[in-house]
């Protein structure tokens, strides 16, 4: 962490009484609260009165989520033998393996601009990149026990942070696809300048499944043990490591329901340089929108009862 | 005065059905959709059977701008339970709390502190934890530092610490928060006493700023010595508010069950044999004023009222004092001259054994009182432990064996002593 030293942001309510220094101190009623403010800064208000999306508490709090990424990625990368190297052999290796078993057996036609190797680590690029953060976010409720129940602050922030850390990772891990593109020569088109829509439309989705798989798993525990079933299925129904033209005409409905594949679609398209299958994206990136607000409103529904159930 | 924290009516359920409180599997939550219909009708009636515990009932407080307030209570009264719906951790199941003012929760020492992370990392990300701006860690950061006395480790991993310097370090970060209400839990009772100390004198100057503290602790002389105002909890609800001096002694009262006096009204019941009986004790200033708090430097006195039922015997009133820690303090017994060898008439007596004024360490403590022959054989007549209780008080005027010392002060005895001090030649 560095020492900010820029004044760049200010807290809205960091407008709190001047402190006099000591040595002219003063007797408690007319120093500091002058200004108190007539309406309560803060109302705490009972379980029964419903969800408050305290949407004013995020941005109040909102450099708390760059601390604790930047405690994730930090210690993430301290104690390991070979640090930033197992963020590339992850992806790299399953894309080697892949491309053994399936381009040499299956045989899949992913199209001229895209060899099977590219097509297999873009799709694993971003699909490492969602699996870690789900799996991730999900045990960061429970691993930051003593945070939740010693100080308040928006507890969105915990798995969030998990997830934003993975960002490191999947900069990293973009070097090896930069190198695949130049070894197969992908041509610079301007439809690479979407890829970063791409990877936001990732980075929301993982955002909104890990809110949600946290949120349950403070509740109920043996989700934990559900989750890699329910991530490797996903993997499968996925076309991540085959293209979705392989799949019969009957079964495509259920890649479309899947947010993921226009996601990997659009990504790969944006590789390739082929045209985009926009209603494809559209429908996927509804269905982002449409499972983060959920996630949002069951994390902040079960929110309040952390502390008593962690 | 337009307060800074109010409180209405709040109470706090907590579910203690099943082997594990609140704690369910998905299996049950499967298992409950499917038999949930079922259930409701069958339930309706025992619904609220299932076992809950008020953690909290009904309270309601409001509190001024600049008060101190020391919350005590048994384990299990509710006091954390109120903090933490204070500190926004947990919320009510009714009621509401309205907070004029920035809170900054301690709950405990190192919020945040991560082992991997170096001194200066673990400042910034507990900091912004417990609520504080980038910017204002930044500037805030060189004084921190300064006041953890840790400077040439602050770019150590805080796992590399010795226990001490981690308290430090992470005290330090907490003493710098600028809220308006600061929540504290028994943080004080960490470090060496020099540190200690300047913990104590850090919450006096958060008094002097004007904002409010909210402080529980189980160190009674902390209790009265920095608050103007305590809170004595019992079973989820305040059941004394007002002077610190008086609630203590009303929670001494209620878990020691005695207080600074004693009346056997009742003869049958008082301590004795057929030779002496107890009637009376109490803890009593020169003024001949009952007290349960007495001044460190004044004289206070232990009256025993008692009847001799058989004339004849030779007789002592003994005291003996223990303080809080168990430890017997001292005894004594009556040693003046004109009834030490008389053989006494039947009647009623009184003894008042005078105590002065920086002997005993401020504290609680309780007397236990005999009334005994040393002539010609030693025997007990009558004994009442735990007679009477009381505390010694320091208000630190400065003129106490304190002098201007605010932190903890060891030792059971308070002895005001003449020093000399000389400077050498500087030759």
């Amino acid at each position: 962490m560095d020492l900010p030293n820029s004044e760049t942001t200010s807290r809205h309510f960091e407008a709190a009484p001047a402190i006099s220094p000591r040595a002219e101190i003063k007797p408690p009623e007319a120093t500091a609260h002058a200004s108190l403010p007539d309406a309560p800064l803060v109302l705490i208000k009972s379980e029964e009165t419903g969800v408050q999306l305290n949407l004013g508490d995020l941005w109040a709090y909102r450099e708390l989520l760059y601390f604790l990424t930047l405690r994730d990625i930090k210690v993430r990368y301290k104690q390991t033998l070979l640090g930033v190297a197992w963020v590339i052999i992850q992806p790299l290796f399953t894309m080697l393996l892949f491309t053994l078993v399936f381009n040499r057996l299956a045989q899949f036609d992913t199209g001229p601009a895209l060899p099977y190797p590219l097509f297999a680590y873009s799709g694993l690029l971003l699909w490492t990149f969602l699996s870690n953060g789900v799996i991730n976010s999900t045990g960061s409720l429970i691993s930051n026990t003593n945070l939740i129940t010693k100080v308040y602050f928006p507890r969105m922030f915990i798995p969030a942070a998990a997830i934003g850390a993975g960002l490191v990772d999947l900069a990293i891990a973009s070097l090896i696809l930069v190198a695949l593109a130049l070894y197969y020569g992908v041509a610079l088109m301007w439809g690479l300048l979407l890829l970063p829509l791409f990877v936001g439309l990732t980075l929301l989705l993982a955002l909104g499944t890990g809110l949600l798989v946290s949120a349950l798993t403070v509740k109920y525990r043996d989700l934990r043990h559900v989750l890699p079933f329910m991530i490797q299925f996903w993997l499968f129904a996925s076309p991540v490591i085959y293209p979705a033209s392989i799949v019969p005409e009957r079964w495509r409905w259920l890649l479309a329901v899947n947010p993921l594949t226009g996601v990997l679609e659009g990504f790969r398209a944006a590789l390739a340089g082929r045209g985009f299958d926009w209603p494809m994206i559209i429908i996927s990136a509804a269905l982002i929108v449409g499972l983060l607000a959920l996630a949002f409103y069951v994390f902040r529904r079960t929110e309040d009862t952390f502390a008593d159930v962690i | 005065m337009k307060p800074i924290v109010k409180i209405e009516n709040v109470s706090k359920r907590y579910r203690i059905g099943g082997l594990h409180p609140g704690f369910f599997t998905f299996r049950d939550m499967l298992g409950g959709v499917i038999t949930a219909p079922f259930k409701r009708l069958r339930d309706s009636a025992s619904s609220d059977g299932r076992q809950t515990l008020w953690a909290l009932k009904d309270i309601d407080l409001t509190v001024q701008p600049g008060e101190l307030i020391g919350i005590i209570g048994h384990n299990g009264a509710g006091k954390s339970t109120l903090l933490k719906i204070l500190s926004r951790i947990t919320k009510p199941t009714t009621g509401q709390v309205a907070l004029y003012g920035r809170v900054g929760s301690l709950l405990e020492v190192g919020t945040g502190f991560h082992p991997e992370l170096t001194g200066r990392e673990n400042v910034f990300l507990s900091g912004a934890i417990l609520g504080m701006s980038r910017v204002e860690i930044a500037r805030k950061f060189a004084e921190i530092v300064a006041f953890s006395e840790i400077e040439q480790f602050i770019e150590t991993p805080v796992k590399f610490y010795s226990s001490g310097m981690y308290v430090r370090l992470a005290f330090s970060v907490a003493a710098h928060l600028e809220p308006e209400i600061l929540i504290m839990d028994e943080v004080l009772a960490v470090g060496d006493a020099a540190f200690q100390q300047k913990c104590l004198d850090k919450m006096h100057e958060i008094r002097q700023q004007g904002r409010t503290i909210f402080f529980v602790s189980h160190n009674m002389p902390a209790i009265t010595r920095l608050c103007r105002r305590a809170l004595l909890m019992e079973r989820g609800q305040i059941v004394g508010d007002g002077l610190p001096q008086q609630v203590v002694n009303d929670y001494l009262r209620s878990s020691w069950q005695i207080g600074a006096e004693r009346d056997w009204t009742d003869d049958t019941q008082a301590p004795g044999n057929e030779i002496a009986r107890l009637c009376r004790v109490r803890v009593r200033t020169e003024e001949d004023e009952t007290v349960s708090a007495v001044d460190i430097r004044r004289t206070f006195g232990v009256e025993v009222i008692y009847d001799v039922l058989a004339s004849g015997h030779v007789l002592s009133p003994v005291v003996e004092f223990v303080n809080e820690a168990g430890t017997q303090v001292f005894s004594t017994h009556d040693t003046g001259t004109e009834w030490r060898r008389q053989p006494r008439p039947a009647g009623r007596y009184t003894s008042i054994v005078w105590i002065p004024g920086n002997l005993l360490a401020e504290g609680s403590l309780v007397a236990h009182i005999s009334l005994m022959s040393h002539f010609p054989t030693t025997r007990m007549h009558a004994h009442s432990r735990n007679a009477v209780a009381f505390q010694v008080i320091d208000n630190q005027a400065g003129d106490s064996a304190r002098g201007d010392y605010l932190g903890p002060l060891p030792g059971v005895m308070r002895p005001l002593l003449e020093w000399t001090t000389q400077k050498g030649n500087d030759e």
